[in-house]
């Protein structure tokens, strides 16, 4: 892991609006983060509602900066594919994880944590974290 | 003996009853789910039968691996990583075996199963793929036909299941009184095999 390199992260939902919206308000609530790799991994590549595998390996290649990537998902097949995919070994980058938190909560966490220059492993209990906040 | 033509075969022949049952699939997906089970089932294996032809991989194990990745990266719905999942799970354990027995398959099979489990969460019973898988692995050693038997009663004995897994769970009791989409694709897959082996 370098010193220097920022934790890219990925959102994966069934809808390539909802990711690319989900990116952009983590990105904007981050503030001072704004140089955090996030990439949107949305829908099909038909542009329908869905998971795409090519979308996701695209994804995280392209925030891969050598610290690892989070991965956070929606629900169904986008949590499945992206299991499927770190399965197969050879499809992801190294140090590709999969974060088990809420979707919107989890990815402002995480894009914030990422550009304090935390680990991968700081980035992930911040996004996990957002499951205790509760709203009632 | 089963070799690598074999597993062409089914996989070709699966292909084929995908492609007839898509609206059958579908319309069983409507209610439950989000009618496109029959539709992405199609895409996949039509990406299957295409990669087949291409690479013309020479073993069992390498035909059903590549077969997986196929699923995994063109269905675009749960049921890609997680038929993928079963057929990679199922060619790796096979192997790189020229030809394998049918007792080895089973066994592969059930390893390929096993994995589908612990990716998807689901068990016996909570009206999924694995309703049908479950009883048509433990009928295998009976030959293909007792499984493709075993495979068809188990998708038939989902009607009365509330789901528990997937987007189907959420809707609790409505989802009691139709047969699974899964569980029915699962079984043309294994009748696929009964068919590939000309019985």
């Amino acid at each position: 892991m370098s010193e220097n390199n920022l934790v890219g992260i990925v959102l994966v939902s069934h809808s390539a609006q909802v990711a690319a919206s989900v990116a952009e308000l983590a990105k904007g609530l981050a503030g001072g983060a704004t140089t955090v790799p996030v990439a949107p991994a949305g829908g099909t590549e038909g542009g329908g509602l869905g998971t795409s595998a090519e979308l996701i390996a695209a994804a995280a290649a392209s925030v891969d900066r050598g610290a690892g990537v989070a991965v956070l998902t929606d629900l169904g097949s986008a949590v499945l594919t992206v299991k499927a995919l770190l399965a197969e070994g050879d499809e992801l980058p190294a140090g590709t994880r999969l974060v088990d938190a809420p979707f919107v909560e989890g990815a402002v966490a995480a894009v914030v944590t990422a550009g304090t220059g935390a680990d991968l492993d700081a980035v992930a209990a911040a996004a996990a974290e957002a499951y205790t906040y509760r709203k009632v | 003996m089963l070799d690598a033509d074999f597993f062409r075969r089914w996989m070709a022949v699966t292909a084929a009853s995908v492609d007839r049952e898509a609206e059958r699939l579908t319309a069983l997906d409507s209610p439950i789910g989000d009618a496109d089970h029959g539709s992405n089932l199609q895409r996949g294996f039509k990406a299957v039968v295409a990669a087949l032809e291409k690479d013309a991989p020479a073993t069992p194990g390498a035909v059903l691996t590549l077969a997986g990745r196929q699923l995994i990266s063109t269905v675009g719905g749960a049921s890609g990583p997680l038929y993928g999942t079963l057929l990679r799970g199922t060619g790796k354990a096979l192997g790189d075996a020229a030809e394998v027995s049918e007792a080895q398959f089973a066994e592969a099979l059930r390893a390929g199963v096993d994995k589908v489990m612990a990716l998807g969460g689901a068990a016996p019973g909570d009206k999924t793929m694995i309703d049908a898988l479950v009883p048509a692995v433990d009928a295998l050693g009976d030959g293909f036909g007792a499984a493709r038997t075993a495979a068809e009663q188990g998708a038939e004995a989902t009607i009365p299941l509330q789901a528990r897994k997937g987007r189907a769970s959420y809707l609790g009791e409505r989802s009691i009184g139709h047969q699974d989409p899964g569980a029915t694709s699962s079984a043309l897959l294994v009748a696929g095999l009964a068919e590939a082996a000309g019985e």
